[in-house]
């Protein structure tokens, strides 16, 4: 039942006698320790159809794309491939069934060809030596297939610009019998005539009979191509519809949702006094668009915006996380000059980082010598570490906190995604700041655990100390923030204080400057 | 409840330090008892005397050489550097218009600052430039090795004073060479300054996560070359004893210094990947070199057959490392 792309099927351009439902998904689970990624999600795809999946960040649409290629196994429900049972053990043996995922970062060996990439998992052989005559012309034929007909099959990777190396991606998803071809982002680093190519390409594989999955933040795309959308929200399907019953507005509808008010602490008896940083044309490198924002003091200033739309650079930027940044930055009125973390720490800013596990925590370290490393001078004298002040700080922290772990000096390895992410907060609070930027703080923690990070948030606003929140969780910023700044593709495009607080509007202000693309 | 559980947590605290530490322990008795059955002249005072000078110099250079590689590091030129700072030293040992005092303390002193001026060079261009110390220092090696033939003009320095060629030769309870003291005095500091200081704590967290000990606010540049420094100075020192023990200074000195070093750094269990190791384990790996080393001499092994079972031990002592640490990790699971 499979067919090799090679010989196109005899329906004329995509249109079907009858749709052929190639693979279907009934009621799939999907849950990880603490987090339900999947809830219950049906889709089917049907035969050379470009099906949209639509979500905000955290919706669950990689979940859903990483069940059906087979790098997870769904918890629950069933999938159905021709209407026979599917369950791929491993991505090889989705493979094998048709099914190739072009990922947003790309999967390519730069110091190898373009032919060698395509067909790395099967090389053609001669003996026990590669076939390179046939590499070649095997390559060349697929190259043309998907317009990468300018370069040579022989020319190395790394030569290539983003929209080649895409290209060498799809070629790579087509080289065996693709059935459904799932892409992740592929416009998000495309120029717009590159972009014309990919669509027309599309376009030819969808005649020909290949399903495609494309997963997008622009979502004027989906009128360019798409057939029918799937929306998705906190793992749980929202609606499976035809494109051209859809219009932007009611996309944002069925993305946002309501009635999420109630799970956040808002504390009215907090109220922002004076302004605390003032950021005035922040730039940093590979970001032409200055900047400016203010905090004030007891404020949480909310970042929404989409991922890759500047948030976290922002943040980095303004904490001397990576060099080569510019603009003014004044803290009670002073001008700081930071060119360095540690400036940054000093002056009173800190900055949690959104990985916690790469950039965050020392998981290979105790928790004690987590906590105390944000301010080792209060627990040693001359240079000599101060083990019972280091083991009642951080005794202190874990009580205050609620951090469950079986001792003090027990590796943050081995606690469980909420505890890592309080001992990592747990770290600055023990060294006191002024300015406290939170990075993605609730990603990937159990609800429990949200809630008490909230309460934590709202205790340091009532210090009076500043906090900004940069969320992919839009309920979360409307549930928790005085003000919430937009990010749209490296610019802030709106500013709404809480009484303007609408996800519609928010979500239409980060996709702005992507619509206009 | 809370008693259980901080019992609970002292027992296995002692089962890591033994899995972690003692592992390599276990492998020196069992080559102590093995050659104490084999030669009975091995366990004699004299020999274990011997034993004792010679792991000196190696131990010193190796505490170094622990810190560097804590970071993730590695540091080739030590070797050279030995050479180059004895020329230093020699000659300002046998400058003719300098008093013994003088001429004493002056050599000591320009022997340590110049394994620390070169250590931090090495340092400062690795985290400067962003080269790996691989480069870097094997680079140094070259240069160190030119400037002591270019300073000495080949030429080796003896003729030392006598009180200093006495203090190398002098025996502390009959067992303990005063070089081994200092050797023993610089693992119990270096011990103290990573387990119990503020720089210690940083070596080994950067070793671990750098980029996280740099968003804590921290200067990792500033800690990383610290550590260079530190590891030219023990070579300053690794060579002073080393002109006591044999009362000459040469240009050609130290070769292959940097691989003994590295070898006992890694059989004392230090990850080369940084951030997990400790001294006593850089002891313990130098000592079985040293333990290696005479008691085959002793049971009458040729020197062509020496190397090679020096070198499959080293490899030995990392496989049976990997195991401990699996172990450990499952322990702690």
């Amino acid at each position: 039942m499979c067919y090799p792309i090679d010989f196109p099927l005899s329906h004329e351009s995509g249109v079907l006698m009858a749709a052929n439902k190639i693979i279907e998904l009934k009621n799939i689970s999907l849950v990880f320790p603490g987090v339900r990624a999947l809830d219950g999600v049906d889709l089917s795809i049907e035969e050379g159809e470009i099906h949209i999946l639509l979500g905000e960040n955290g919706a669950g649409k990689s979940s859903l794309v990483k069940t059906l290629c087979g790098v997870y196994t769904q918890t629950g429900g069933t999938m159905l491939m021709d209407g026979k049972e599917y369950a791929p053990r491993n991505p090889l043996t989705a493979i094998n069934s048709g099914i190739r995922v072009v990922y947003q970062e790309f999967n390519l060996l730069p110091y190898l060809s373009i032919a060698e990439n395509i067909f790395f998992e099967k090389l053609p052989k001669k003996g026990c030596l590669v076939d390179f005559k046939k590499l070649y012309s095997d390559a060349a034929a697929i190259m043309a297939k998907v317009g990468l007909d300018k370069v040579s099959p022989k020319t190395l990777v790394e030569m290539l610009g983003v929209a080649q190396m895409q290209l060498v991606e799809i070629a790579k998803a087509l080289s065996g019998h693709s059935r459904i071809l799932i892409l992740d982002e592929p416009t998000a680093t495309l120029m717009p005539d590159e972009i014309n190519t990919l669509f027309e390409l599309l376009m030819k594989l969808k005649a020909e009979g290949v399903s495609i999955i494309y997963i997008s933040h622009r979502l004027n795309e989906i009128f360019r191509i798409g057939d029918r959308v799937t929306v998705l929200r906190n793992g749980q399907l929202v609606a499976t519809k035809k494109a051209s019953e859809l219009d932007i507005p009611s996309i944002v509808k069925m993305m946002v949702g309501r009635n999420m008010e109630s799970e956040y602490p808002f504390d009215e008896s907090v109220t922002p006094s004076s302004p605390l940083l003032e950021v005035k044309n922040l730039i940093y490198q590979g970001n032409p668009h200055p900047k400016s924002f203010t905090l004030r003091k007891g404020e949480i200033l909310g970042i929404a915006g989409l991922v890759g739309s500047g948030r976290t650079e922002t943040m980095r930027a303004l904490f001397g996380a990576d060099t080569k940044a510019a603009g003014q930055i004044f803290l009670n009125g002073e001008e700081l000059h930071i060119t360095s973390p540690k400036n940054a720490v000093e002056k009173g800013i800190c900055l949690l980082t959104e990985d916690r596990k790469q950039q965050g925590l020392i998981l290979e370290m105790s928790c004690v010598e987590n906590t105390t490393i944000t301010d080792l001078k209060s627990v040693s004298f001359r240079g000599f570490l101060n083990r019972e002040k280091e083991t009642e700080a951080t005794e202190k922290q874990i009580s205050e906190m609620n951090i469950k772990t079986p001792g003090i000096n027990q590796k943050t390895l081995h606690l469980s995604g909420g505890n890592q992410q309080k001992i990592l907060i747990g770290k600055w609070l023990y060294r006191d700041s002024e300015v406290f930027i939170f990075d993605e703080p609730t990603r990937g923690i159990d609800v429990g655990a949200k809630y008490e990070i909230y309460l934590l948030l709202w205790k340091l606003a009532s210090m009076g100390r500043g906090i900004i929140m940069v969320s992919s969780d839009l309920p979360e910023l409307l549930g928790v923030c005085h003000r919430i700044l937009v990010f749209s593709d490296g610019k802030i495009t709106g500013e709404l204080d809480r009484k303007e607080f609408d996800p519609e509007s928010i979500l239409k202000l980060s996709y702005s400057e992507y619509l206009n693309a | 409840m809370t008693s259980k559980i901080t019992e609970n947590t002292r027992w296995r605290s002692l089962i890591n330090v033994f899995l972690k530490e003692v592992g390599i322990g276990v492998v020196l008795l069992v080559l102590v008892v093995a050659f104490s059955l084999a030669a009975p002249r091995f366990f004699s005072v004299l020999n274990v005397s011997n034993i004792f000078t010679q792991i000196s110099i190696n131990t010193v250079i190796a505490v170094g050489m622990t810190f560097v590689i804590l970071l993730g590091g590695i540091d080739l030129s030590v070797g050279s550097v030995l050479a180059l700072c004895s020329i230093i030293a020699g000659k300002a040992l046998t400058n003719p218009s300098l008093p013994f005092g003088t001429a004493i303390v002056l050599a000591v002193t320009l022997s340590i600052a110049s394994g620390m001026l070169i250590g931090f060079f090495n340092g400062f261009i690795s985290e400067t430039w962003k080269i790996h110390s691989f480069i870097v220092t094997l680079g140094m090696l070259n240069i160190a090795r030119g400037l002591a033939l270019q300073i000495s003009h080949s030429r080796t320095i003896f003729n030392f004073p006598q009180i200093f060629k006495d203090f190398g030769t002098t025996t502390y309870f009959e067992v303990f060479p005063a070089i081994f003291l200092i050797a023993l005095a610089l693992v119990v500091i270096g011990t103290i300054i990573l387990r119990k200081t503020v720089f210690g704590r940083m070596i080994f967290a950067i070793g671990n996560n750098e980029e996280s000990v740099r968003l804590s606010g921290h200067n990792v540049k500033f800690y990383k070359v610290m550590a260079y420094t530190i590891c030219g100075g023990t070579v300053g020192i690794a060579t002073i004893m080393y002109m006591l023990r044999m009362g000459i200074a040469s240009p050609i000195l130290g070769v292959g210094f940097e691989l003994n070093a590295i070898a006992a750094v890694v059989i004392g269990g230090t990850s080369m990947s940084g951030g997990k190791g400790s001294l006593i384990g850089t002891f313990l790996g130098a000592s079985i070199m040293g333990v290696l080393n005479n008691g085959l001499l002793l049971i009458g092994m040729g020197d062509f057959a020496r190397q090679i079972v020096t070198g499959a031990i080293i490899i030995l002592a990392v496989i049976l490392d990997t195991y401990r640490n699996k172990l450990s990790a499952k322990f702690n699971a």
